[in-house]
């Protein structure tokens, strides 16, 4: 479970979360929706602690994220992240991608490291393109290597920072079928996503970012149907 | 009549062996300087990445310094102020530590740009995956960023391997000293300086297509 609480972030002078309060329980697939620069994306950065925070804490099964004793680093395997842009290590194959961290952060062995990865590959439809690199891949295809690479960590969450917004449009589909096999197989998931049908057909619950503050949060049927704040219902009408 | 006096003799094989023999102390030179000389560089081109103000206000300069002072006064000015400070280091060792340092100086920002190719987000995501900082750099940063100025690092490793011929004004006998060392003797400048060009041509240019096979590898 992520407990977060009262969580504020600055970049600099820039209040970009102000008071977050938010509980994901496990099994639940979040949808984080919100115009651009309302503080959706330096959430999830918050939550694997990428970004330090200023004030309020971030708890990840019992563990304070921000805590200065915290081993950040087995702590974050725990938590795959994809990100917009699916940086992709150019120089390793496919498999070599996805095997290179159960490797040398999970100390496993070779062979074993290369069976995790390859079982993920085939996860996501990626079967054929074992020992293919990278710049032979679609958009859309690295970006499912970049969810196989993170799920080849075993994490129990899953952050997606707008897996799809830098595709092009006809690649999206396959990246959000593979976020829809995740959410039925029952991965914890908080989805930062512009994919209004994804938020409204996958998720559990959505929560709408405006300007750092979570302004509403709901079942989809209430935030698409009846968005109690005024900037939920502006914000939609202008993204339909 | 008497016979005539030579102080010349001709050009023979046993040269053509002198030669090759001198082209082996350059290769030797050359290799051990540019091998420290680039761990230095990546050590100070990383140290200059990191950008913490003290080491970038006291290394920059000292290695702009050793980048922009000509080769043969480094060379000259070490090999005899050396001995004060108590270094008595022969010519090759002599040698070995200014090319060094100036291979560092000229690494250390072919390093640093490598270490720039390498852009936040990637490292973010190496990160996000559980790895140490260390991990990162190593696994993900030196291969990448390493592809990325390797033809940068093959210049320079060639460029000190032409200047290693400085070194023959310490006395130290590799391919340019012995070149001049023949010349003396047959004054035949012409023949011998076009065999040593042959030589540094035959060193290099063996370098520089093994480098372009291996950036046509990992083009693809």
């Amino acid at each position: 479970m992520i407990e977060i609480r009262d969580l504020h972030k600055y970049f600099g002078a820039l209040h970009v979360l102000k008071g977050i309060d938010l509980d994901v329980q496990n099994g639940e697939v979040l949808s984080v929706i919100g115009a651009s620069g309302s503080g959706k994306s330096t959430l999830l950065y918050c939550i694997n602690g990428l970004e330090p925070i200023q004030q309020g804490s971030v708890i990840v099964d019992d563990t304070d994220v921000h805590a200065k004793g915290t081993d950040i680093n087995k702590l974050r395997t725990k938590l795959g992240m994809v990100f917009q842009q699916w940086n992709s290590f150019p120089h390793l194959t496919a498999l070599e991608n996805v095997a290179l961290a159960p490797k040398i952060v999970k100390g496993k062995s070779k062979a074993e490291a290369r069976d995790i990865a390859a079982k993920q590959l085939i996860h996501v439809g990626l079967g054929e393109k074992l020992d293919v690199y990278p710049s032979a891949l679609s958009g859309g295809q690295q970006q499912r290597l970049a969810i196989a690479r993170a799920l080849a960590m075993e994490p129990e969450y899953m952050l997606f920072d707008e897996a799809t917004s830098a595709l092009d449009p006809e690649l999206v589909g396959e990246v959000l079928d593979t976020m829809r096999l995740l959410a039925e197989e029952g991965m914890t998931m908080i989805c930062v996503t512009h994919e209004m049908g994804f938020a409204r057909d996958v998720s559990d619950r959505v929560a709408f970012f405006h300007q750092g503050v979570m302004e509403e949060i709901g079942p989809p049927g209430q935030i698409f149907g009846d968005a109690q704040s005024e900037h939920t219902r502006k914000f939609l009408a202008n993204v339909r | 009549m008497e016979p005539t006096v030579s102080f010349f003799s001709g050009f023979n094989v046993n040269d053509l062996w002198f030669l090759g023999e001198a082209a082996l102390r350059t290769l030797w030179i050359s290799m051990l300087s540019i091998s420290i000389g680039t761990v230095l560089g990546v050590v100070c081109g990383w140290i200059l990445y990191e950008g913490k103000l003290a080491a970038t206000l006291t290394l920059a300069p000292f290695l702009d310094i050793f980048r922009s002072v000509p080769l043969i006064i480094q060379l000259v000015l070490f090999y005899n102020f050396a001995p004060i400070v108590g270094l008595n280091l022969d010519p090759f060792a002599s040698g070995v530590v200014i090319l060094s340092i100036y291979t560092a100086a000229l690494v250390a920002n072919v390093a640093r740009g490598g270490i720039e190719a390498v852009g936040a987000p990637m490292r973010r995501a190496a990160r996000s995956l559980g790895m140490t900082y260390w991990q990162d750099l190593r696994y993900v940063v030196f291969p990448i960023g390493g592809r990325a100025v390797f033809p940068a690092w093959v210049g320079v490793a060639l460029g000190v391997m032409k200047d290693s011929a400085l070194v023959s004004v310490l006395g130290y006998v590799e391919l340019l000293k012995a070149s001049q060392i023949l010349i003396t003797r047959t004054q035949e400048p012409f023949l011998i300086l076009s065999i040593a060009g042959a030589f540094y041509f035959a060193l290099s240019y063996p370098i520089s297509r093994y480098s372009a096979s291996l950036e046509r590898r990992w083009a693809q």
